[in-house]
């Protein structure tokens, strides 16, 4: 609804978090850049470890101060988050922008009632009385689907089912009508009827409110369901950024393309093997040097001058489209049209 | 939460009914003349003979525990000595009087010293212990958690004698440590209590200290923690409403081990202050042998541990809603 809109509503520029360890300094998120509008909905996807939810975080500011240090920029509507007060920040959270988190059992206060989660926030928000609060959180849970709203507010975590917890966490996240929503992997523990479900939702709240998302996930089947763009981290940097279409169906990046085959599809035979990535994601305390993939690249190889190893491949992108890799336009084609051709026999 | 209490209740009147038996079997099955040890150090054959009769030596063992249980809701009469009204658990030979007399005389004593070290070292532990967790890693923390190292591996006996030393004597800062009833003068009821309470403290607080930073540390690093601050909830109110609320179960249950310990009788404190309370009441019966009256302060001493126990489970149940009480 807000297409026209040419400021982008997120802008994140040369994000770098860092972590102070003792075993030295974690490079979690390492120059990463990418804006987001109102409306429409980013897909995140990465391994464990790529940096995903730590970005996420920081947005909110929710890092530790103490051992992180986050350089580079981040601007929602405008106004610059990083190095902003506490006081703006927690003005901002739960309500201009909200995250949904994965666990939602461990993530739910045990020690307060489902209602009082949720009213809380909107009372932090709106200054509004006990009563309306109430109020607002039966019909947040009556909007996710909770049956018998008015008598299960009073319930604790521990009586919800797990799809139950999520729906909560959901309408807790969405109760003061965020501008900005960050679900990092809300569907993951969930079973896949419960699962689609979520998502219906979440679409059609987007619809709704014009909200913008962020969808952390690392399934890709999620990400052709709810995602505008994709973008696809790994070891604290974006690899490849584009539209689901451009991403999922032309892949530029040798990592995205390990990340496609290694998926199970219904056209996939079952007699061949999935082709997992070889190796396991870097160690973010020592990263490798120059492309960050290239130990695990097949393609390492083919670009000459040992380039993969030296020099850090840029992200170049022309209206949201590129990525991050030293082979040329004529190998990806080539190369990525044998992999095509070897996955369909 | 009146189930529970009731079911809890009739749990702890079987455990204090096999914990008497016990002690009650290990103290007259001992192969010696419980009578000619009950009588004391200055017997005559007179009194012996009057003790073996009032003790029902001649009965057999469950007959005679049988009369020490019966005397709690009946009473009994102990001809030549006097009567022991109900709740009657005992007779002291030795001191002349029912052995209840002498606990109830001896009990407000002791639980001055445990109410008001257990404010000290609740407030300055815990305390000291959230200053500790919410300053993580900085001075304050290093300077708490090495602090409340040192104090915890100190002894009363040491420190206390010290401070007595110290305070009392060479400085004549406070008043001579000693009991006053509350009702009679309550100024010096603390003025007489307040070096016992801050040593017994001392080493109480260090161990609460440590034990809230813990806790808090961990509670802090939770996701519900984490999804609280999502929510734009205030740091103080993250702190206390969420991350104390998780912390405090296991002090809680500590809490209660210590209270039924205190409430027993420190006899260390008691005897390092010259302080009469129940902890040297049990002392002084051991070593002059009075049975009953040792069975008595046993019997009492294990109530209280199993009524804290019940307090701590109920208080657990209000903190923790996921822990059900039926």
């Amino acid at each position: 609804m807000t297409s026209t809109d040419q400021q982008p509503f997120l802008s994140i520029k040369d994000l770098k978090v860092h972590f102070s360890t003792e075993d030295g300094t974690v490079k979690a998120v390492d120059g990463l850049s990418f804006d987001l509008v109102r409306g429409k909905t980013l897909g995140i996807v990465g391994e464990s470890g790529s940096g995903k939810s730590v970005t996420n975080l920081t947005i909110l500011g929710l890092h530790n101060p103490d051992s992180t240090k986050v350089e580079g920029s981040i601007t929602l509507d405008g106004e610059e988050l990083n190095g902003a007060s506490e006081k703006t920040l927690e003005k901002l959270r739960g309500n201009k922008m909200s995250m949904i988190f994965q666990d939602a059992l461990t993530s739910l206060s045990p020690y307060h009632t489902i209602g009082k989660q949720i009213g809380e926030t909107y009372r932090k928000h709106t200054g509004c009385s006990k009563k309306a609060a109430r109020e607002r959180a039966i019909e947040m849970l009556k909007r996710v689907g909770i049956p018998q709203p008015e008598v299960r507010v009073d319930d604790y975590p521990h009586q919800f089912s797990g799809g139950m917890r999520q729906r909560a966490m959901i309408a807790m996240a969405l109760v003061c009508d965020p501008e900005l929503l960050i679900a990092d992997e809300p569907t993951t523990a969930l079973d896949v009827t419960v699962q689609a479900q979520i998502m219906d939702l979440l679409k059609d709240l987007q619809k709704e409110f014009g909200t913008a998302i962020i969808f952390i996930t690392h399934d890709l089947g999620v990400i052709a369901d709810i995602a505008d763009d994709v973008l696809v981290m790994y070891g604290g940097r974006c690899v490849e950024r584009g539209t689901k279409k451009e991403v999922l169906r032309d892949p530029q990046h040798p990592y995205t393309w390990g990340l496609l085959s290694s998926m199970p599809s219904l056209d996939h035979p079952v007699d061949v093997p999935l082709n997992p990535i070889p190796g396991s994601p870097p160690s973010l305390l020592n990263p490798p040097s120059g492309c960050r993939f290239h130990p695990r690249c097949a393609f390492a190889e083919k670009v000459e001058g040992g380039l993969c190893s030296s020099e850090r491949p840029l992200l170049e992108l022309v209206d949201g489209r590129g990525s991050a890799c030293h082979l040329t336009a004529e190998q990806r084609g080539e190369y990525f049209s044998d992999l095509a051709g070897s996955a369909a026999n | 939460m009146l189930r529970f209490l009731v079911r809890r209740l009739l749990g702890a009147v079987i455990t204090l009914l096999i914990i008497s038996a016990v002690t009650f079997m290990l103290f007259y099955a001992v192969p010696r003349d419980p009578a000619r040890i009950a009588c004391g150090k200055l017997c005559t054959p007179e009194t012996l003979e009057l003790i073996r009769h009032n003790m029902g030596i001649a009965d057999p063992m469950p007959v005679q525990f049988w009369h020490w249980l019966s005397g709690i809701f009946l009473g009994r009469e102990y001809p030549g000595f006097g009567n022991c009204d109900a709740p009657c658990l005992g007779y002291s030979f030795v001191n002349r009087e029912p052995v209840l007399a002498t606990i109830l005389d001896r009990f407000p004593t002791t639980f001055s010293l445990f109410l008001g070290s257990s404010v000290v070292f609740l407030v300055f532990g815990v305390g000291a212990g959230m200053l500790a967790a919410r300053k993580q890693g900085k001075a304050t923390d290093k300077v708490a958690s090495s602090a409340s190292l040192v104090a915890s591996s100190m002894q009363i006996y040491f420190v206390g004698t010290l401070a007595l030393y110290l305070f009392v004597y060479q400085w004549q800062i406070l008043d001579q440590p000693g009991y006053t009833p509350f009702s009679e003068n309550p100024g010096q009821w603390f003025a007489g209590l307040l070096l016992p309470w801050l040593i017994l403290a001392l080493i109480f607080t260090a161990n609460y200290t440590r034990m809230t930073r813990s806790q808090m540390v961990e509670q802090l690093n939770e996701d519900y923690v984490r999804t609280a601050r999502a929510k734009g909830l205030s740091g103080p109110n993250v702190f206390f409403r969420f991350a104390w609320r998780g912390a405090m179960g296991p002090i809680v249950t500590i809490f209660g081990i210590d209270m039924g310990v205190l409430l027993g009788g420190g006899m260390i404190t008691e005897k390092t202050f010259s302080i009469q309370g129940i902890g040297m009441l049990a002392v002084k019966s051991a070593t002059n042998n009075d049975l009953p009256m040792l069975l008595g302060v046993m019997v009492v001493t294990a109530s209280f541990v199993v009524l804290a126990n019940i307090v701590v489970d109920a208080c657990y149940a209000l903190i923790d809603p996921r822990i059900r009480l039926a």
